[in-house]
């Protein structure tokens, strides 16, 4: 799927009018199949622009073209039906903690099922080797009939991701997929997410903390403050490019990615009464 | 000494001590009108004569007849009374869960990326309006409105009960679905899927347990109620509770009441053996 965008400023839903937008003024195109890394200190818009993409932010200002249509006047329907062809995997993996891995993971290709076969495939999986193929490559094929809530944070990142593989979008967005991931398993992980890619020919867009990684892919663009700040070969971006992006944040040069809340404490709140 | 030692010095004093106070007497003075409409006067319970009135009703209730063709009669109108709960909830079901899954803001696609469009509002507002509707009659009226269209017995109950429980239902079904952590839900409708999907892959998963408690919980509401309806001759065991009662029979009336507990009780161990499956 080939982006274009042109002049995007994007803020996010809760933030207060007049405050500054999460994204000003982005300009930048991605061609189908590309891979592309978003790099930048915490705060920079990396996410909001991801959303934006991902039609699940309605952008301030500026275009957005998606091969070639503006997501933003198509009818609900039709939006929706584009949404299909995109995969959006947030950071925290949006996981039921009661659902299987093997549902969860076949949850990605709802999409592009019918309601009748969604239920079906309720009662008895269908796709079980598809499901256990996409885990697989995240070495999490034993998993495969796990509740999620046995899954420790990592092994929850990683079925957030094998989504993708058995998801048929065109684009796949990815937020922070290494955020809990130690450092083999994040090489295995950035590995299978663009090998797969590549072969379905899918765009890949996927922000990431460590800038190491992100100089594997092929481009890397630089966000801060919202804006952006290069968009270059990978090759090209130099240290110093990089001090000047990260300049009073350097502690996230070198350091691990900040850990992110586990969902899983968050649903621990007691179970709500109601007594009507 | 010590104690005026404390008056003295204000930065010990809890400040919210005043503020504490104010709300209580607040509440007593809004209470006390209550008290005078009901004419709430609990010490006439225990005037002598009140005394001996109850004392002579609840010894009837001793000891509870258990004859043999009795005791045949009350399983054969016990079942009767599960069986119209559980119609009734069923038919309650089928009025909620349409309504609920219309009009629950969690499964809202136009409002995924902000407000919801103004055609889907007015449909989930209207929607709303409905279910107040159906539950602010009082089930004992629609049982009452139906004896007169179906006529006497279990039938009137049961369209009593769907009605008036489907309006709850489908309330507190969407509060449930609502109150609940709706990243899953939220990221399958950003992805592309139907909101019947996002609900079975999200929002079910979820909440199930909550669910299923609720409704265990309203289907023992259910058998009380029937019991209620049984008075206004919606059959089951209510009907034949008010026949006792008005022949005085408390030893019928106790064992009747036996049952209703052990009703109670035993929707109270399937509850909670479902939730502990389904956590």
């Amino acid at each position: 799927m080939q982006i274009r965008i042109d002049g995007l400023s994007a803020r996010h839903r809760a933030a207060a009018t007049g405050a500054a937008a999460a994204l000003r003024q982005v300009s930048l195109t991605i061609g189908p199949g590309e891979q592309v890394a978003i790099i930048g200190p915490s705060g920079a818009g990396k996410t909001t622009l991801l959303n934006a993409l991902a039609c699940a932010l309605k952008p301030a200002a500026g275009k957005l073209a998606l091969d070639g249509t503006d997501p933003w006047r198509l009818s609900v329907a039709k939006l929706q039906k584009l949404r299909g062809r995109l995969f959006l995997a947030p950071q925290t993996p949006p996981l039921p903690p009661r659902q299987r891995v093997i549902t969860a993971v076949l949850a990605a290709r709802l999409p592009h099922q019918s309601l009748l076969a969604s239920l079906r495939s309720l009662i008895y999986p269908t796709h079980i080797a598809e499901a256990e193929a996409a885990l697989a490559h995240f070495d999490l094929a034993n998993k495969l009939w796990d509740r999620v809530d046995r899954l420790s944070g990592g092994e929850r990142q990683r079925v957030g991701l094998s989504r993708a593989l058995v998801s048929q979008a065109s684009l796949w967005l990815i937020d922070e997929p290494l955020s809990s991931l130690d450092p083999s398993r994040a090489a295995l992980a950035i590995e299978s997410l663009t090998q797969a890619a590549k072969r379905r020919n899918a765009t890949l867009v996927t922000t990431l903390h460590q800038v190491d990684v992100a100089t594997r892919f092929a481009r890397v663009i630089g966000l801060r403050d919202g804006e952006l700040k290069f968009d270059l070969p990978s090759r090209e971006v130099t240290r110093e490019r990089l001090g000047a992006l990260y300049a009073q944040y350097e502690h996230e040069l070198t350091s691990a990615a900040p850990v992110v809340g586990d969902p899983a404490q968050e649903d621990a709140r007691s179970a709500v009464m109601y007594c009507r | 000494m010590n104690s005026s030692a404390t008056v003295l010095s204000p930065r010990l004093r809890d400040p919210a001590w005043l503020k504490r106070v104010f709300w209580t007497c607040v509440a007593l003075v809004l209470i006390a009108p209550a008290l005078v409409v009901t004419e709430f006067k609990p010490w006439t319970l225990f005037e002598p004569e009140s005394l001996k009135i109850t004392t002579r009703f609840l010894g009837d209730f001793f000891p509870p007849n258990i004859e043999g063709e009795f005791l045949l009669m009350v399983a054969r109108e016990a079942w009767r009374t599960v069986a119209i709960a559980t119609a009734g909830m069923a038919l309650a079901l089928l009025i909620a869960i349409p309504l609920t899954l219309m009009s629950t803001s969690a499964l809202s696609i136009s409002a995924l990326p902000g407000r919801m469009h103004a055609m889907p509002f007015v449909i989930r507002q209207a929607i709303r309006w409905l279910l107040i509707v159906l539950r602010s009659v009082p089930e004992l009226v629609w049982a009452l409105v139906f004896v007169r269209v179906v006529g006497l017995g279990p039938s009137a109950g049961v369209l009593a009960i769907a009605l008036t429980y489907g309006g709850m239902l489908g309330k507190v079904y969407g509060e449930i679905l609502e109150s609940d952590e709706s990243h899953a839900t939220n990221s399958l409708l950003r992805n592309g899927s139907g909101r019947l999907q996002a609900f079975l892959y999200g929002l079910l998963p979820q909440s199930s347990a909550e669910l299923t408690s609720y409704t265990v919980y309203r289907w023992e509401c259910a058998i009380r109620s029937s019991a209620v309806l049984g008075f206004v001759g919606a059959g089951g065991l209510g009907q034949q509770m008010d026949n006792s009662m008005k022949m005085f029979r408390g030893d019928e009336v106790a064992t009747m009441l036996i049952v209703f507990m052990l009703l109670v009780g035993l929707a109270d161990y399937v509850s909670e053996r479902l939730r502990r499956v389904l956590a």
